[in-house]
């Protein structure tokens, strides 16, 4: 199962550090993170940039998640 | 107010313009004469990209009116290079790549001409001090001075 | 990527494409277009920093002969859409729609709250004087502990902070908290043997490009509306203003004119909605340029900080735990960089135990804009000075007390993922082996190192490239190019294609000849739309495989291709991009190339810097004496222009560090608003800066790009202030290291 490791910012709506899920790519592993917490929505996850395996994700959708993957949701930086 | 006609010459051309008597050169060479390579940065002295020669002397024309052209010889960046090749100085600023936006390099072609007339061997001190009133904020300088140091050699015939 | 590959023109030091243009005066910057029929407009500015509008009275410039328009925030549509990510970070629309111009109250010295428009420019600005505000003046809040107290006057009545456990009820200035965490930050400070705490501050500064923001728009009632303007991001641009005017994005053109340097602040909108406005009401072409003045005044800044840094070692050198508190003053509306400035502040360790905890506040200030790596050299100055205490308590040498606590490969960063590979290790060993390092102090003299880390990002990427009937080609991108990237862009598709830059035009096209790109910022430019050129030159050169096997009759898999050159493997026969290009309408009609990319795997860039300065102990004058750059480009393209990164960061941020800062009335007007008295280093007083570029590839990138423009404004803030430190026996926190404070500090002292 992959490692969800939250931001401080999502804990507040999570209440947990990281959640363990199974699925194999970016759009299922959503799915299943607003089934499991009801305070979290969609646009606070759309908000944020995504790593997954280190690799940071603009604007994800269908970017595949393995058994063995960590994928933190992050603050979105742009830059100057 | 009434227009005043100003007949001055321009890069060597004689040229005939109206301007209002508090408009300044920099105004009248960007507005009136489309001369836009002259650029504003600040309007009142402090950073250089206005730079013009009038009468072979350096001036911010943000600080010139534009009736004081009368009579006088303008010296714009438009009026640098000849009508096939570039002036040894924009050579080596592109050599060098002594610009990185570009909006202040008008004004250090012009200043660094000026320099060289009256100085044809600077050090590396006397660039930096005569071209101080040239803000860049990209280049941290460094480049423009080798580009500067570089034109003088070639200038003089040294290389 | 293939670490053996060599390369004909990536590396090389070439002129640029646009460098004719640049050095004859012929480039067109924001204020170098006019239009027939075109007229001024000019913004009337707040004359207090925080007042509530009871009234605008604009009757009298109506009526005015020389007036054609005039506009306020009541002319604008209601904005109710949602935030958008450009520049910092998030954009408020209905912020940037009362930033734009005033609603109800005005929240910062100059302010816009009206808009004229006439046939001169000298006729707007005189007609300013013929509009009536009443005012009811408020007390201004400018600095950020006062603005955090809970009796501090409110900005705003509508904000609560975002980011607590529990939802406030009482509205503040403070904006939103956030915290990181890793590890165990008590059980760090614990096993500490030695601990340094200090408070630091860094004034408003301003990202001081030399081209005041200007624009000249088209608005047409039936067709498309034409804006030309300098930006970083004409497409957001386009976006913003569609917004704000509630407009069909293919209502819009936008037209990203030269842009004379922006370092961030050019990634937002200020006379752009507002020139669009005053066109639809005169129906006449309008330009609008700020003075520096409002430059100062209105635009930009880069926010001001309060912070405190705590960090414990072991006596052997081992960082056990690393704390901050960054305050940032966002200015009249929320969204400094404070998210991050947190997430940088301590990145360039690998340390177990870390805390950081931000808050974002709004004061009376103009709303801060992005800044190279925004967020990032106030909060790596505070932390790197710790670190530069620490070590010399510790008695251990600044490089070798990084080292042996450097981030590296799979350090787990506070923010989020661990990293990949990166290359402080490699700065701080050339830092070591730099000559500087190895040079002796003379007397008044002082030295100071510091690393810095930025991100870098990706994102959206669109190139086209068009092959000519002679074999040449034209790279249409649409990112602004602000410091020579053109040249690299020509660099890597020539590599790519095998033919000579010479052959190649880069133009950067307006929204409706290409499809979205991102903003040019992050470093992202040279990366993503490097990437996207790469990918638009295979294209191309697949298609002119296919043409050569056209002709051949064989399969394109029978096609070889190498330096511009396709050859018939079982023949060895030759055909030219040229010669290829020249027959192309009897292989199927013209080639183009194309990619569109959301570009991903960004390298972070890490730098170190070193700096000595001499201070004059009668005056507290600081000169620096000499200076190193050192950074990791992953690749540099054309390392001419990479050099230039490094060298115009150490300036910029030498300037924060010694000279740059807003000055404050107590009303709240800033009371240095030009060249004069806001003062960026003169060439006269720096020394040459030295550079070395260290290349860790990104494994991300074909040619190992990581991005160069921001990590450089980063380590000099705390180079700078450790070596005057140094350099007078006392510890300089507060910025800038002026001659009066460092004076002062020199008089307390003794």
């Amino acid at each position: 199962m992959a490692k969800v490791i939250f931001s401080s910012e999502l804990q507040l709506l999570t209440g947990e550090d990281h959640a363990m899920v199974s699925a194999t790519n970016y759009r299922d592993l959503v799915a299943e993170l607003l089934s499991r917490y009801e305070n979290l929505s969609e646009g606070e996850i759309m908000k944020m940039a995504v790593a997954i395996d280190g690799v940071v994700i603009p604007d994800p959708l269908l970017e595949s998640v393995s058994s063995s993957s960590e994928v933190h949701f992050l603050y979105r930086i742009s830059g100057g | 107010m009434a227009k005043t006609h100003v007949t001055t010459s321009i890069n060597g051309e004689a040229t005939e313009f109206l301007c209002e008597p508090n408009e300044t050169l920099l105004a009248v060479l960007r507005n009136e004469l489309q001369l836009t390579g002259t650029k504003e940065g600040c309007g009142s002295g402090d950073c250089g990209a206005c730079s013009v020669t009038m009468n072979g002397r350096l001036v911010c024309s943000c600080l010139v009116l534009g009736v004081e052209a009368e009579g006088a010889e303008i010296g714009t960046v438009e009026g640098i290079s000849n009508k096939e090749n570039l002036h040894v100085i924009q050579e080596k600023f592109l050599e060098h790549a002594a610009l990185q936006c570009g909006i202040c390099t008008p004004g250090l072609i012009v200043s660094t001409k000026a320099l060289l007339e009256e100085n044809p061997d600077p050090t590396e001190e006397e660039i930096r001090y005569y071209l101080a009133g040239n803000l860049c904020r990209c280049t941290g300088y460094d480049k423009i001075i080798r580009a500067v140091m570089d034109s003088a050699v070639v200038m003089r015939g040294d290389a | 990527m293939s670490e053996a590959r060599e390369y004909k023109y990536i590396g090389q030091r070439t002129i640029r494409p646009d460098g004719f243009d640049k050095v004859t005066g012929r480039a067109d910057f924001g204020a170098d277009l006019s239009l027939p029929g075109m007229i001024w407009g000019k913004i009337l500015r707040s004359p207090h920093a925080h007042a509530r509008i009871n009234k605008i009275d604009t009757s009298k410039a109506e009526a005015h002969p020389d007036v054609m328009a005039v506009v306020t925030h009541q002319d604008f549509p209601a904005v109710t859409a949602g935030g958008f990510a450009v520049g910092e970070g998030q954009v408020d629309f209905k912020d940037l729609s009362k930033n734009v111009l005033a609603d109800d109250k005005v929240l910062y010295h100059g302010h816009p709250i009206a808009a004229i428009a006439a046939k001169t420019e000298a006729a707007a600005e005189a007609a300013l004087s013929l509009i009536d505000v009443d005012f009811e003046v408020l007390k201004p809040v400018l600095d950020i502990a006062e603005a955090m107290k809970p009796d501090a006057p409110l900005l705003h009545a509508d904000l609560f902070t975002q980011g607590l456990a529990e939802q406030p009820e009482k509205a503040s200035n403070i904006a939103s908290r956030m915290e990181l965490k890793k590890g165990d930050i008590e059980a760090g400070f614990a096993a500490a043997e030695v601990i340094v705490e200090r408070d630091f501050s860094t004034p408003t500064v301003h990202q001081g490009y030399i081209e005041p923001h200007a624009t000249t728009v088209r608005y047409e009632a039936d067709g498309q509306s034409m804006v030309w303007c300098s930006t970083q991001g004409h497409f957001d641009v386009r976006a913003i203003i569609s917004t704000l005017l509630s407009m069909d994005l293919s209502k819009l053109k936008v037209i990203a004119s030269e842009i004379g340097g922006g370092f961030g602040a050019k990634t937002t909108v200020y006379l752009e909605p507002v020139a669009l406005m005053l066109s639809k009401k005169s129906g006449r072409p309008v330009k609008m340029a700020m003075t520096r003045e409002e430059v100062f005044r209105a635009s930009g800044p880069g926010s001001a900080t309060r912070s405190r840094v705590k960090i414990g070692a072991r006596k052997d050198g081992t960082i056990t735990a690393m704390k901050a508190e960054l305050n940032y003053a966002a200015g009249a509306f929320k969204g400094s960089p404070m998210a991050p400035g947190c997430m940088t502040a301590f990145t360039p360790y690998d340390v177990e135990n870390m805390y950081v905890e931000g808050y974002d506040v709004v004061v009376n200030k103009p709303k801060a804009a992005a800044y190279r790596a925004p967020g990032a050299p106030q909060a790596e100055f505070a932390a790197e000075m710790v670190i530069n205490e620490l070590a010399d308590e510790l008695g251990i040498d600044p490089i070798e007390f990084r080292l042996q606590n450097a981030a590296k490969e799979g350090t787990q960063t506070i923010y989020g993922p661990k990293l990949k590979v990166v290359g402080l290790v490699e700065c701080l060993e050339a830092a070591k082996n730099s000559p500087q390092y190895k040079q002796a102090l003379a007397e008044n003299q002082g030295r100071g190192l510091a690393s810095g880390f930025w991100f870098n990002i990706g994102g959206q990427s669109s190139v086209v490239i068009n092959m000519k009937p002679d074999g040449t080609g034209t790279i249409i991108e649409g990112s602004p190019d602000i410091g020579g990237s053109r040249a690299s862009m020509q660099m890597m598709a020539a590599e790519e294609l095998g033919i000579d830059i010479s052959r190649l035009t880069p133009v950067v096209a307006d929204t409706e000849h290409i499809a979205y790109s991102a903003t040019t910022g992050g470093s992202r430019t040279t990366f993503a739309t490097g990437m996207a050129v790469i990918e638009a030159a295979q294209d191309v050169v697949r298609q002119l495989k296919e043409r050569a096997a056209a002709v051949w009759n064989v399969t394109a898999e029978q096609v070889e291709w190498e330096d511009g050159v396709a050859t018939n493997v079982a023949s060895g026969e030759k055909l030219s991009a040229t010669e290829i290009c020249q027959s192309a309408e009897k292989t199927g009609g013209q080639v183009s190339g194309r990619a569109n990319i959301n570009a991903r795997g960004a390298g972070p860039s890490f730098a170190v810097h070193l700096c000595d300065v001499e201070v004059d102990k009668e005056t507290g004058k600081t000169d620096v004496v000499r200076y190193t750059a050192i950074q990791d480009a992953g690749k540099a393209i054309h390392p001419s222009y990479v050099e230039g990164q490094y060298q115009g960061g150490a300036a910029q941020g030498i300037g924060w560090a010694l000279n740059e800062e807003y000055i404050y009335s107590e009303d709240g007007v800033m009371e240095n608003a030009g060249f004069l008295d806001y003062r960026i280093p003169l060439s006269s007083d720096l020394p040459m800066i030295e550079t070395v570029i260290v290349e860790v590839p990104n494994s991300f990138h074909p040619f190992g790009v990581r991005g160069v423009g921001e990590t450089g404004i980063i380590p000099p803030l705390a180079a700078v202030a450790t070596a005057v430190s140094d350099a007078i026996g006392v510890h300089m926190g507060d910025l800038p290291c002026s001659p009066p404070k460092v004076l002062k500090a020199i008089q307390d002292a003794s």
